[in-house]
């Protein structure tokens, strides 16, 4: 078990900041971060940055070294492009570069601008998550194609819009004390249900919002953190990464998630635990079917079962487990970039009692798991985080 | 776009034009589209055409109502994964009111325009 320290965090608020560059935001977010991890710039060793359409959206290529700057310092750092979970990426690669001991301190973290690409223009940038051959070019947009799994899991196992809408409230509400989110606005079900139709079976509220802004991870060895005495008491103790084909019609069934269930596995694997084990759980909502999908291929439900959690209340606030307490992407937001590193920030806080839905969290809870999925669910990544007894 | 940019899928939306489509089968009878050097469920690269059966039945379902800019002029429209036996296709479904369009439903492919560019586009009809 690698026990990588997680240090420090930060973000800017998620939402719609047409007055900031991508620069500017991942600089907030990651300067956040150094002083959260009482570390300067000097000792970090690399940076790992997160970033999907940025060559688009703000003609900007290159965009590591760029982070790296705003952050004060040029040491070595990438850019990784994973769609939905590139920052959850970054945070996997980064505790590999520190578990296998080439880095002391690196900063992990993403950043994406979008709503200067206007609906249309954000539109076509989040169907190139998809593939362009076989979908993008037969009318699939990214909403059609997780309404393509939804129908698909309904045939299967049955559920309903309903039970969608269930999951929609529960994030709003829970994103309603978290002043970083993007909405925070209370829905009903019934006004989920009535919103305008964007891809059948999905509403406007099935769908997360297009989102600027950047977080950041200070990640760190535990030799780092003893030598100089800083309050690092979260780990990360497993990190998994799944993969599966690009188009949906390549894979044997559209009802479940394997990339996202062998991240899961290995991420477990590598911290010793059980789904039984886990207290809450951040998990990439990017549609209310994508948390049903999640708590399956995590191990929290078994297959066809976790369609019905957030209308038992089983997933809400007060539930047995709490998922998405940041409101989730559906209404925390989804700067696609910054999205991995935010629910790893999420989890850590909410662990450490510093999240402002902390007090949903048992006192006895140490371990939380942040899943991040790209496009749909070609790649996931699965990070266990857990209280350090020292 | 050139045949260097689409590695052979031209050629198969040519052959499904004109009622001639196929797919790649592997060594482990896994089910391809063009194009492809490779099997992504097994690495084998021993792959033979087959013939495409003419009709399919329809796994899922969707319709669109936000689209990409280069489906502006189609949307509201169906899209639809449909299953031909070893191999599935996703295209749109025309010829069908969006509220009888159902699961198992049989249809066969083809290939149309879009109504937005001249791009063409896999398209699905209901099987006579
Ligand atoms: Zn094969």
């Amino acid at each position: 078990m690698s026990q990588v320290r997680l240090a420090g965090t930060g973000m800017t608020s998620f939402g719609s900041h047409p007055d900031r560059t991508g620069r500017d935001m991942f600089a907030s977010a990651g300067l956040e971060a150094l002083e959260d991890a009482g570390v300067p710039a000097a000792d970090v060793d690399e940076l790992f940055y997160g970033n999907f359409i940025g060559t688009l959206s703000e003609r900007q290529g290159h965009q590591g070294p760029l982070m790296a700057e705003a952050l004060g310092t040029t040491v070595p750092s990438r850019r990784i492009e994973s769609a939905c979970a590139s920052s959850g990426l970054a945070v996997h690669d980064a505790v590999r570069a520190i578990g296998s001991g080439d880095a002391d301190v690196v900063v992990a973290g993403g950043m994406e601008r979008m709503t200067n690409m206007g609906t249309a223009g954000a539109t076509d940038g989040l169907a190139r998550a998809a593939d362009d051959l076989y979908e993008v070019q037969s009318g699939v947009t990214f909403p059609g194609a997780y309404a393509l799994m939804a129908r698909a899991y309904f045939d299967e196992y049955g559920g309903t819009h309903e039970d969608l809408a269930h999951i929609a409230v529960k994030n709003h509400d829970n994103a309603l004390v978290n002043d970083h989110a993007h909405l925070q606005q209370e829905i009903t079900v019934a006004e989920a249900l009535e919103a305008p139709e964007i891809a059948a079976p999905f509403g406007l509220y099935d769908a997360c919002p297009i989102s600027d802004g950047a977080a950041a991870l200070v990640l760190m060895s535990p030799t780092y953190a003893a030598e100089h005495d800083l309050e690092a008491g979260v780990a990360i103790s497993g990190a998994g990464h799944g993969g599966d084909t690009m188009a949906l019609h390549d894979r044997p069934t559209l009802s479940r998630t394997p990339a996202t269930r062998e991240a899961a596995k290995v991420a477990y694997d590598e911290a010793s635990i059980d789904p039984n084990d886990v207290a809450i759980a951040e998990v990439h909502d990017c549609f209310t079917i994508a948390e049903v999908f999640a708590l399956e291929a995590l191990g929290m439900y078994r297959d066809g079962e976790a369609i019905g959690a957030a209308r038992r209340g089983e997933t809400r606030r007060d539930g047995e487990l709490p998922v998405n307490l940041s409101g989730g992407l559906k209404a925390k937001g989804h700067p696609v970039g910054a999205t991995g590193a935010a629910q790893v920030a999420a989890v850590a806080t909410l662990l450490d009692g510093s999240h402002p839905r902390a007090e949903a969290v048992a006192d006895d809870a140490t371990i939380g798991v942040a899943q991040n999925a790209g496009g749909t669910v070609a790649s996931a990544t699965v990070h266990v985080l857990e209280v350090i007894d020292e | 776009m050139t045949a260097a940019t689409d590695g052979g899928y031209d050629e198969f939306l040519d052959a499904l034009a004109d009622g001639d489509g196929y797919f790649y089968a592997c060594s482990n009878e896994h089910g391809l589209l063009p194009p492809r050097q490779a099997c992504p469920h097994c690495g084998d690269r021993e792959l033979a055409r087959r013939e495409l059966p003419r009709t399919g039945e329809i796994v899922t379902h969707t319709t669109v109502s936000v689209p990409t800019p280069q489906f502006d002029d189609n949307a509201p429209y169906v899209t639809a994964i449909v299953d031909f036996g070893q191999v599935r296709l996703t295209g749109i479904v025309r010829g069908v009111d969006r509220d009888d369009v159902a699961i198992e439903q049989r249809v066969t492919a083809t290939v149309e325009p879009s109504e937005t560019t001249d791009d063409r586009t896999i398209t699905f009809r209901p099987a006579q």
